[in-house]
C-alpha cells in the first residue's frame, strides 16, 4: 500500500482513532495502556497531550508515530489506516510524513549538527536545505559542532531541525522540554509553535507540564489509558508567557 | 546467604550468555592446548627418562666391523665411562605369511648369562630366552602384534644369506626401539620392521662373530665429556673397522622422540598465549562496555553505601566466572585430549606405558595471566566511574565526543553520505579498539593459515617425496656394497622396466662446530628414477667435483654453496675428504647429501660398487618378481614405495594429522569469537542510535549498514593482516617442526590464505546475521526510552 503524498488539508483530520486499545502482557499481569480511545485531531493544529505517568499519552503518540502497534481498534493518518500497515509501510510512513522530537534528543553523537539534519534530508523526498532547517530553530552559528559540544537546549533544537527538515506532515514530540530548564524549554516551545504556524505542520506534544496547554489549539487530558476531557482554546498564549 | 549483587551477577551473565560463551570458548581452547601440550611434554620426557634409566639406555653407540671382545675392557677404562658392553647385531629378513616381500629386521645378541648390562629389554609376554637353545628368540612386540605372532609360534628368517627357523618364546620392547621405522625410512610402520633378540653364541655363529663384537654400547657418568669419549672410542675401534661412535642424540629412535618433545614444547609456548591474549582483550572490551553502561547502577550502589571495593569486586567476579569457567572447561578438556593424544603417541612411540601428567604450573600461569589482564582492563574503567560522585554517575553520560574525528578529511567527507560518515568516525574515534578487534581476527586467521598450510605441506611432502623426486616402484638394498654388475642382473629379470644404481656411504659431515652423522649418496649423472631436485622441481645434475646437500642438511651445517665441507667416510679406507658444496636440493624428508656415483666410489677407493638400486617394474608381474628377488642372497631388503607412502598417509590421517585438523577448528573458534564479540559490542553500544535511525525513517537494511559497515571494515582490514600473520606463523611453525627428519614448508600455500579468508568472511557474515536479527527485533520505543 502506497501512502498518498498529498498533505492533509487544514480542517480535515490528521489523525483519527477508533476504539484504540493497547494492552501489555496477559491475564492478571496485563497492563492496559490504552482503553478504547476515540479521537480526532484536525490537520494543522497544535495539540498538547497532558496526563500523569502511565496515563497512556506516550503510548498513543508511539502508535500514531508508527513506532508501536495497537492491540485492538484502528488508527488513521488521513485516510490511511496505520494499524493495518506492515513494518515496511510504517518505515515509509515515518520516513515521509513524521518528524519526532524526544526528551533525550537522540542525536547521532558521531555527526555534527548539520550532518544530523542531513541524515534525514538525504532520505527524504522533498526536504528543505539543512541550513534552512537550522536557521528556523535559530541555530546558524553552531552547525559544525558535535552533540558533545552543544548544550541541552541546542541539542534539542538540532533534533527539532532534524525533525522538520523533511517537511513532515506531523511533528510528534515526547516530553521535548523534559530535560531542559524552563528558559531553554520556552525557547524550544517557541520553535515548535513557529513550525506549526509557518509550515502548517500538525504538532502533537506529550508533556507532564500542564502550563504548556495554554499555547495549544487543543488540550487532550489522559487518565488511566482513556481520554478524560478535550479542551479547545479560543486564545493561545505566547510561549514566552508560559511558566512552569 | 545469597546477596542481591550475586543475583545481579548471575542475571547479568545470563543476559550476556552468548558473548560470555564465546569468550569462555576462546579461553577454554587456549587452556586446553596449554594443558594438553605441556602435559604431553612432561609425560613424554619423564616417561622416556624413566624408561632409559630403568633399562640402562646407552649414551654412546660405537659400531665396528669386527672387534675382539677384550677391547671392551679398554673401552670401560676411558675416563667418564661407567659401563661398556659389546654385542653382536646383524640385519635379517623375516618371512611372514601376510606379505610377498620379506620384512627387514635387526638381530641383537643377548648375553649367554644374565641380562644385557646396557640397552636392556622389557619382556612383555612369554618368557626369557634359554640361551642353551639356539633356536629360541624374543621378538619385538609391535612387530609381533602387527603380524599376529605369539610366543610359541615359529618364524623363519634369513641371516647372513642362510635361512634359519626359530621359536618365539617371548615378546619384548627396548628403550632403543621407542620409534621403529624400517632402515632408511622415516615413518614408523610396525609391520615392516622387526627386532630379534637371541643368544650371543647363536648369533655370533650366524654372523661369524665368535670372540668378537660389532657394536659397543657405553653409559657415561655425569661428569663425562661426550666428545672426548667419542674420540677415545674411535681411536680404540678404528683398527677394527670402527664406523664412528655417536652419542644418544644421534641415535635414530631417540632423535625422533626428542624432536617431537621439542616441537610440542615450541607450540605449547607459542600458540596458547595467542588464545589467552585474545580472550583477555575480549574480556577487557566486554567488561569496559558493561561497566560503562551500568554507571547509573554503580552510582546507585554507591549512593546506597556500597564501597568502591565491593562494587569493583562485583564486576571482578563476573570476569572470574567467565575466565574461570572457560579455564576449568579448558583444563578438563585438555586432560581428556591429553589422554586421547597419549593413545596416539603410544601408536608411534613404543613406551611400555605412558601416563598423561598435567603440569599444574602451566595452567596456573596461563589462566592467572589472562584473568589478570582482563581484570585490569575492567578496573581501569571502574576507576573512571569511581572518580564521579554518585549523583554524577547516575546522570546519563554526555554524548561521546567526536569533535576530534569530525574534521578528518573534510574533502573526503563530501563523497560520503551520513551513514558512511558515522561508520568512518566511529572507527577513527576508537582506533585502538578497532585495531584490537582487527588484530584479534587477524590472529585467528593467521592461525588458520598456518594450520591449513601445515596440512597442505604434509600433502606436498607426500607428493614431492613419493611422486616427484622418487619415480621408482621399489628399491632394493644389498647386504654390502656389491659390483655394479648386479644392476645388469636386475635388469634382466622378468617384469623389470628400469634399474638405477645408488650407493649410500655412512659419513660424518663437519663444518666448523657443526656436524651431522648421515650418509652420502652416489647417484648416476642422468638419474631418472631417484633424483635430486631444486626448489623449482628441476633436476640437479650430479657433479664429480663436489656434493649437493639437502636443504635441511645445509641448514644444520650452516653451509652454503661454494663453502667447503669436511666429509669423514665411515666405510672403505675411511678417508677424510674436503669437498665443495656445489648445490642445494629441495628436500621434505630426511637430510640427504648427493654426489656423482663414480666420483664417490673413487673417493672411497671402491670403484664400481653399489649398495642398492631403484626399480621401475611391471606391477602385473610384481609377485613373481618379489619371489625371485627374495632368492638373491645379497639382497638385504626390498621396500615398496607404496608401503612407505601408505605409512605416511596413515600418520597424516590419524594422529598427527588429526591434531592439526583440531588446530584448524580451534582457529575457527577464535576468529568467530572475536568477530561475534565485536559485532555484539558494537550493537550494544549503539542500540539507541540505531533505534533513532529507525524512528526517523531508516529502513532495517540502512540501519544494518551503519552497524555492520564497521564490522565489514574491521574484517576486511583483518584479512591482509591475517595473511601477514599467517606468513609469520607458518615460518615459525616451520622453524619449530622442521628438523633433519622432516621439513615443513616455511611459505604458506596461497590456497590456505584463500581458505582462511573465506572462513573469516563466513564467520563475519554469520555474526553479522545474528546481530542483524537483533536489530530487526529491537523494540524501538524501549530503545528510545532507555538512555544508554
Amino acid at each position: 500500500m502506497a501512502i498518498s503524498r498529498r498533505t492533509i488539508a487544514a480542517g480535515h483530520a490528521a489523525f483519527e482513532t477508533r476504539n484504540l486499545t493497547k494492552t501489555y502482557g496477559e491475564g492478571e499481569a496485563a497492563v492496559h495502556a490504552l482503553r478504547g480511545v476515540d479521537l480526532t485531531i484536525p490537520a494543522g493544529e497544535f495539540v498538547v497531550l497532558l496526563g500523569p505517568s502511565g496515563s497512556g499519552k506516550s503510548t498513543l503518540l508511539n502508535i500514531l508515530g508508527g513506532l508501536d502497534s495497537a492491540s485492538e481498534g484502528q488508527a488513521f493518518f488521513g485516510e490511511e489506516e496505520l494499524t493495518a500497515m506492515t513494518d515496511r509501510q510504517l518505515t515509509q510512513y515515518r520516513r515521509n510524513h513524521v518528524g519526532f522530537v524526544f526528551q533525550f534528543y537522540n542525536l547521532m553523537p558521531s555527526l555534527t549538527a548539520e550532518e544530523n539534519v542531513e541524515l534525514v534530508t538525504e532520505i527524504a523526498r522533498d526536504p528543505m536545505a539543512p541550513s534552512e532547517a537550522l536557521s528556523l530553530v535559530g541555530l546558524t552559528d553552531r552547525i559544525t559542532h558535535f552533540p558533545a559540544q552543544l548544550s541541552g537546549g541546542e541539542q534539542q533544537r538540532v533534533a527539532i531541525a532534524r525533525a522538520i527538515s523533511k517537511r513532515p506532515t506531523v511533528l510528534l514530540c515526547d516530553e521535548p522540554t523534559g530535560a531542559l530548564d524552563s528558559t531553554t524549554g520556552r525557547e524550544v516551545l517557541r520553535v515548535l509553535r513557529d513550525v506549526n504556524e509557518e509550515l502548517g505542520t500538525t504538532v502533537l506534544i506529550v508533556t507532564h507540564a500542564a502550563a504548556t496547554g495554554a499555547m495549544a489549539d487543543r488540550i487532550i487530558s489522559f487518565a488511566d489509558g482513556a481520554i478524560r476531557d478535550v479542551t479547545v482554546n479560543d486564545t493561545k498564549l505566547d510561549p514566552k508567557d508560559i511558566h512552569w | 546467604m545469597v546477596g542481591p549483587l550475586t543475583h545481579k551477577l548471575w542475571r547479568d551473565l545470563w543476559h550476556m550468555k552468548g558473548q560470555a560463551a564465546a569468550i569462555a570458548a576462546v579461553i577454554a581452547v587456549g587452556v586446553l592446548l596449554l594443558v594438553m601440550q605441556t602435559g604431553l611434554v612432561t609425560s613424554l620426557q619423564e616417561t622416556r627418562d624413566a624408561y632409559y634409566d630403568r633399562y640402562r639406555m646407552a649414551q654412546v653407540f660405537a659400531p665396528a666391523a669386527r672387534a675382539p671382545n677384550h677391547l671392551i675392557e679398554r673401552l670401560a677404562e676411558i675416563p667418564g665411562v661407567t659401563a661398556a658392553y659389546g654385542r653382536v647385531t646383524g640385519s635379517a629378513l623375516i618371512d611372514v605369511d601376510t606379505r610377498a616381500l620379506p620384512v627387514q629386521a635387526q638381530a641383537i645378541s643377548v648375553p649367554d648369562r644374565g641380562e644385557p648390562p646396557v640397552n636392556g629389554y622389557l619382556l612383555v609376554d612369554g618368557r626369557h630366552l634359554d640361551t642353551r637353545q639356539e633356536d629360541e628368540i624374543l621378538l619385538l612386540e609391535s612387530f609381533a602384534r602387527a603380524h599376529d605372532l605369539h610366543p610359541g609360534d615359529t618364524l623363519s628368517a634369513t641371516m647372513n644369506g642362510a635361512r634359519r627357523h626359530f621359536r618365539i618364546v617371548g615378546l619384548a620392547q627396548g628403550p632403543e626401539f621407542l620409534y621403529v621405522a624400517a632402515p632408511g625410512e622415516i615413518i614408523p610402520d610396525d609391520a615392516r620392521f622387526g627386532v630379534i633378540w637371541m643368544s650371543r653364541s647363536s648369533l655370533s655363529a650366524a654372523y661369524d662373530m665368535a670372540g668378537a663384537f660389532n657394536e659397543a654400547l657405553l653409559t657415561l657418568g655425569r661428569s663425562a665429556r661426550e666428545a672426548e669419549v667419542l674420540a677415545a672410542v674411535d681411536r680404540i675401534l678404528d683398527p677394527y673397522g670402527g664406523l664412528g661412535a655417536y652419542g644418544l642424540e644421534d641415535h635414530g629412535s631417540d632423535r625422533f622422540v626428542t624432536e617431537e618433545i621439542a616441537g610440542l614444547r615450541a607450540t605449547s609456548k607459542s600458540v596458547p598465549p595467542i588464545f589467552l591474549g585474545v580472550a583477555a582483550f575480549l574480556l577487557y572490551i566486554v567488561m569496559s562496555r558493561i561497566i560503562q553502561s551500568e554507571r547509573e547502577e554503580i552510582g546507585l550502589m554507591k549512593a546506597f553505601g556500597y564501597t568502591d571495593r565491593e562494587v569493583a569486586l562485583h564486576y571482578l567476579r563476573m570476569v572470574l566466572v567467565i575466565a574461570g569457567g572457560g579455564a576449568v572447561i579448558g583444563a578438563l578438556l585438555g586432560i581428556l585430549a591429553g589422554r586421547l593424544q597419549v593413545k596416539v603417541y603410544l601408536e608411534f612411540y613404543k613406551f611400555p606405558f605412558l601416563v598423561f601428567r598435567v603440569d599444574p604450573a602451566a595452567i596456573i600461569w596461563g589462566v592467572g595471566l589472562s584473568m589478570l589482564v582482563a581484570s585490569l582492563g575492567g578496573l581501569m574503567v571502574l576507576a573512571r566511574v569511581f572518580r564521579l560522585t554518585p549523583a554524577a554517575a547516575m546522570r546519563p553520560p554526555a554524548p561521546p565526543d567526536y569533535s576530534r574525528t569530525g574534521r578528518l578529511g573534510a574533502a573526503f567527507n563530501r563523497f560520503l553520505d551520513q551513514p558512511s560518515r558515522m561508520v568512518l568516525r566511529r572507527i577513527t574515534r576508537q582506533p585502538i579498539r578497532m585495531a584490537g578487534s582487527t588484530v584479534g581476527i587477524a590472529c585467528g586467521m593467521g592461525l588458520s593459515v598456518a594450520m591449513i598450510s601445515l596440512m597442505a605441506s604434509f600433502d606436498g611432502t607426500i607428493e614431492h617425496t613419493f611422486s616427484v623426486a622418487d619415480r621408482s616402484d621399489l628399491n632394493v638394498s644389498f647386504t654390502h656394497a656389491v659390483s655394479e654388475d648386479a644392476i645388469f642382473a636386475l635388469q634382466r629379470m622378468q617384469g623389470v622396466f628400469e634399474v638405477e644404481p645408488i650407493r649410500h656411504v655412512p659419513v660424518v659431515f663437519r663444518n666448523g662446530l657443526h656436524s651431522y652423522q648421515g650418509a652420502l649418496s652416489g647417484l648416476v649423472p642422468d638419474a631418472r628414477l631417484f633424483r635430486a631436485l631444486d626448489s623449482e622441481d628441476r633436476e640437479i645434475a650430479m657433479r664429480e667435483d663436489g656434493v649437493i646437500l639437502g636443504a635441511a642438511l645445509a641448514r644444520i651445517l650452516h653451509i652454503e654453496p661454494g663453502d667447503r665441507l669436511t666429509v669423514e667416510m665411515r666405510q672403505g679406507r675411511q678417508d677424510v675428504l674436503d669437498l665443495p658444496v656445489v648445490g642445494i636440493a629441495e628436500t621434505r624428508m630426511g637430510a640427504p647429501a648427493y654426489m656423482e656415483l663414480a666420483a664417490l666410489n673413487r673417493a672411497i677407493g671402491e670403484p664400481g660398487r653399489i649398495s642398492g638400486a631403484y626399480l621401475r617394474i611391471d606391477t602385473n608381474q610384481a609377485d613373481d618378481l618379489y619371489e625371485r628377488l627374495n632368492d638373491i642372497p645379497t639382497i638385504a631388503g626390498v621396500s615398496l614405495k607404496s608401503d612407505s607412502r601408505d605409512a605416511f598417509q596413515r600418520i597424516m590421517d590419524t594422529g598427527a594429522g588429526a591434531v592439526r585438523c583440531v588446530m584448524a577448528f580451534i582457529a575457527g573458534v577464535i576468529t568467530f569469537g572475536v568477530v561475534y564479540n565485536a559485532a555484539r559490542i558494537a550493537y550494544a553500544e549503539r542500540a539507541r542510535d540505531l533505534a533513532s535511525l529507525r524512528v526517523v525513517g531508516f529502513t532495517r537494511a540502512e540501519v544494518s549498514f551503519v552497524l555492520l559497515g564497521e564490522l565489514v571494515v574491521v574484517t576486511l582490514l583483518a584479512i591482509p593482516i591475517g595473511s601477514g600473520f599467517g606468513f609469520g606463523l607458518a615460518w615459525a611453525v616451520s622453524e619449530a617442526f622442521s628438523n633433519d627428519i622432516y621439513q615443513v614448508s616455511a611459505y604458506p600455500d596461497p590456497s590456505s590464505i584463500g581458505t582462511a579468508a573465506v572462513a573469516v568472511l563466513a564467520s563475519a557474515a554469520f555474526s553479522g546475521w545474528m546481530v542483524k536479527r537483533q536489530i530487526d527485533k529491537a523494540d524501538l520505543v524501549l530503545a528510545l526510552k532507555t538512555r544508554e
